[in-house]
């Protein structure tokens, strides 16, 4: 009998990183208020008392210090899994991450890789301070030779995870901070991966497929019960690259497809997704494919942001829409 | 209450002034054939760099950035470092990649549009950097590594004195000096970045002090003296590696070039001042010195500058006849393993070249 624990997705981000810690020992825990406090969202609880300030580090208050030196551990031979501690903070590392982290493979032409994991809480609806709601997934799937991730819930958590941490390249792994603790999912205490770049079709229809990956994925759940429509239900998981098969083979079936995201419409992931599958999809389509996302302002403080991100009715009428188009 | 919580001093180091003439108390012990092989490091730089000029002109290379006049600075710490050691360089320190064994070629094929120029292999020479401090984190990094592995490393970053305005530079060196990290701050401070000078980048009296508010050693050496720039680095190295945690050395020289080769520095700075620093070249005083002790002579010179002449040569030589690179190539890098995507446009770019071959157009 495997042991099997019920984990919220918080739970589940610390058992993976306790899983990778002991079984590479190369693996090092990097970020503000990591090591003692066990990070703010308590995503590290415990590693420090387990591993020792030298694999789990408390940093001083420096995101540009810790994405660079995170770099050159990388290059140094450890496996760096560095925090910051929201969305709005990790704006800084984007130099870093642009400039170096993602292209020292390609500029190297394979002498050096960077096998680093930034990880960090993002998106609204905690009612937090303002730079600790945003949705920035763009700008790190826009950047060749970064990957990106971002699981639903606690199994693909904790298997995503580990797999970033084994990927021999640079992985953004940004964490639903609205659903770390809302879902409680069975959590094999056994070492599993979950593998990078492949989406996960979470309900199966026919009628319209609906895409989604983070936190928004609760809401179309909820939209779903809402709705008579038969609905292929798909967490995209890694947003670069892109499981762009599963989503294409969706809509060849279903022939309607809805994509909800939490960040800004323009240029955003939803955008690539609608433009792979009116290309890849074209005939099969039987309404125009439909952006369900957050608007092209910044999120609002906590007093306006449930207008802003979309709510499971919301969804459930645009999927009405679609399906009367 | 008031009171002095601190107080600083910051030590200056020249060893060897601009008439050739050595502090024999602060003279490293080094033999003939070592003096030698400083002054021929620096010859080899001034030639490489006389050549890359001219290239870049002729239009047979890239836009390059002249080390002229700082090749003490590029050369002194390179021969301070033990071979384990670890260099990232910025972008103005092709004599020290060289020094450290990094092939003419390759750094020639860097400045030539050339990604290959950065896969050098079997030398600890990390490639260039070109955004302006932000390799200086990742120094800190790499040497954060080596003590996490217990290995005896030091690791040596480069940059400039506009590099020190940057919050890169903050963060580097604070955390390098909160976990006593083995790294060497090496600043090239040649007064200019591109038009902006050493004056406006900070109303700090010494860059060297910098280092003090991150808790660790700084010292100002005479950065066209080879003799300093290699003892204050061997010190620091050293302090590395006994486990006493990093240094700053600000290397005070001059950029005798322009910027890059798209610059003109006439536009913004005085040709006078170049002029007084002519004298201080770091070429000429170690040859004087030299003289003195009998170590140069006119032969000695032809025959060293044919040999590097020689060596130049062939380097281009063998830049301008390597095949050129696969398409592959850019799409093979991005990722260990090519993503769907990357193969499909990959696919996608050979048939666009097969397709604009058979009709007879041009691909570009």
């Amino acid at each position: 009998m495997v042991p099997i624990a019920k984990l919220t997705i918080v739970e589940a981000i610390n058992a993976a990183l306790r899983q990778e810690m002991e079984r590479d020992a190369s693996v090092v825990v990097l970020g503000e208020d990591v090591g003692r406090d066990g990070g703010v969202f308590r995503a590290t609880d415990g590693l420090w008392e387990k591993f020792g300030d030298e694999r789990v580090i408390d940093t001083p208050l420096a995101e540009t210090g810790i994405i660079g030196a995170s770099i050159g551990l990388a290059l140094g031979g450890l496996k760096p899994v560095c925090e910051a501690q929201f969305d709005g903070f990790a704006t800084p590392m984007l130099d870093q991450l642009i400039n170096h982290a993602s292209r020292i493979r390609w500029r190297s032409r394979g002498r050096f890789s960077c096998p680093l994991v930034l990880r960090f809480p993002y998106g609204g609806g905690i009612r937090a301070l303002e730079h600790h709601s945003d949705s920035p997934e763009t700008y790190y799937a826009h950047t060749p030779g970064l990957k990106v991730v971002v699981p639903s819930g606690p199994y693909d958590a904790k298997g995503l995870l580990a797999s970033a941490i084994r990927d021999p390249d640079p992985v953004i792994f940004m964490e639903p901070k609205r659903v770390y603790r809302a879902i409680r999912e069975e959590v094999p205490e056994e070492e599993y991966t979950v593998p990078l770049g492949q989406a996960r079709v979470l309900q199966e229809g026919s009628d319209v497929t609906v895409i989604a990956w983070g936190a928004m994925v609760r809401e179309c759940r909820e939209a779903l019960a809402l709705t008579s429509y038969s609905i292929e239900l798909i967490d995209l998981r890694t947003l670069s690259p892109m499981d762009t098969k599963t989503l294409v083979e969706s809509v060849k079936k279903t022939g309607r497809a809805v994509i909800v995201q939490e960040a800004p419409r323009n240029c955003s992931v939803s955008a690539e997704v609608a433009a792979v599958l009116s290309r890849e999809a074209f005939t099969s389509l039987r309404a125009p494919i439909k952006r369900v996302t957050g608007f092209d302002t910044v999120i609002p403080y906590p007093r306006m942001e449930n207008y802003y991100i979309a709510d499971e009715k919301r969804i459930a009428k645009e999927i009405d829409k679609v399906m009367k188009y | 209450m008031r009171k002095t919580l601190a107080k600083f001093s910051v030590e200056y180091l020249q060893i060897l002034d601009e008439n050739g003439r050595a502090d024999e108390t602060l003279m490293p012990v080094l033999g003939d054939a070592r003096v030698r092989e400083f002054y021929e490091q620096m010859v080899r730089g001034r030639v490489f760099d006389e050549t890359a000029l001219a290239l870049q002109r002729e239009g047979r290379m890239g836009t390059y950035a002249s080390i002229r006049g700082q090749e003490a600075s590029n050369v002194g710490p390179a021969l301070a470092m033990d071979k384990e050691d670890w260099l990232f360089p910025a972008f103005r320190e092709d004599a020290s990649m060289v020094a450290r064994g990094v092939s003419m070629e390759a750094l020639l094929r860097y400045w030539g549009w050339d990604e290959r120029g950065n896969d050098v292999r079997d030398v600890n020479v990390f490639p260039v950097a070109v955004p302006v401090s932000t390799q200086i984190p990742h120094a800190a990094g790499f040497a954060w590594a080596m003590k996490l592995r217990k290995k005896r490393v030091a690791t040596l970053v480069y940059f400039g004195d506009g590099a020190t305005s940057k919050g890169d530079f903050a963060e580097a060196l604070n955390l390098a000096g909160v976990f006593n990290l083995p790294v060497v701050f090496v600043c090239q401070n040649n007064q200019w970045a591109i038009s902006v000078p050493r004056a406006k980048q900070s109303a700090a009296e010494t860059l060297a002090q910098k280092a003090i508010a991150y808790g660790f050693p700084g010292i100002q050496v005479d950065g066209n003296d080879v003799f300093a720039t290699y003892v204050a680095t061997k010190e620091a190295i050293r302090r590395a590696k006994e486990g006493n945690g990093p240094t700053l050395i600000e290397c005070f020289t001059y950029r005798m070039s322009d910027h890059t080769t798209a610059d003109d520095a006439k536009k913004y700075r005085d040709a006078k001042q170049v002029a007084e620093w002519e004298k201080k070249d770091p070429i000429k005083r170690l040859q004087l010195y030299m003289k003195a002790k009998g170590l140069w002579s006119e032969s000695y010179e032809r025959a060293l500058r044919e040999q590097t002449r020689k060596e130049v040569d062939e380097a281009v030589k063998k830049y301008e006849s390597m095949p050129p690179a696969q398409i592959e190539d850019m799409f093979r890098y991005t990722y260990a393993e090519m993503t769907p995507q990357l193969k499909e446009q990959l696919g996608y770019l050979k048939k666009s070249i097969e397709e604009t071959k058979s009709t007879g157009g041009a691909n570009r």
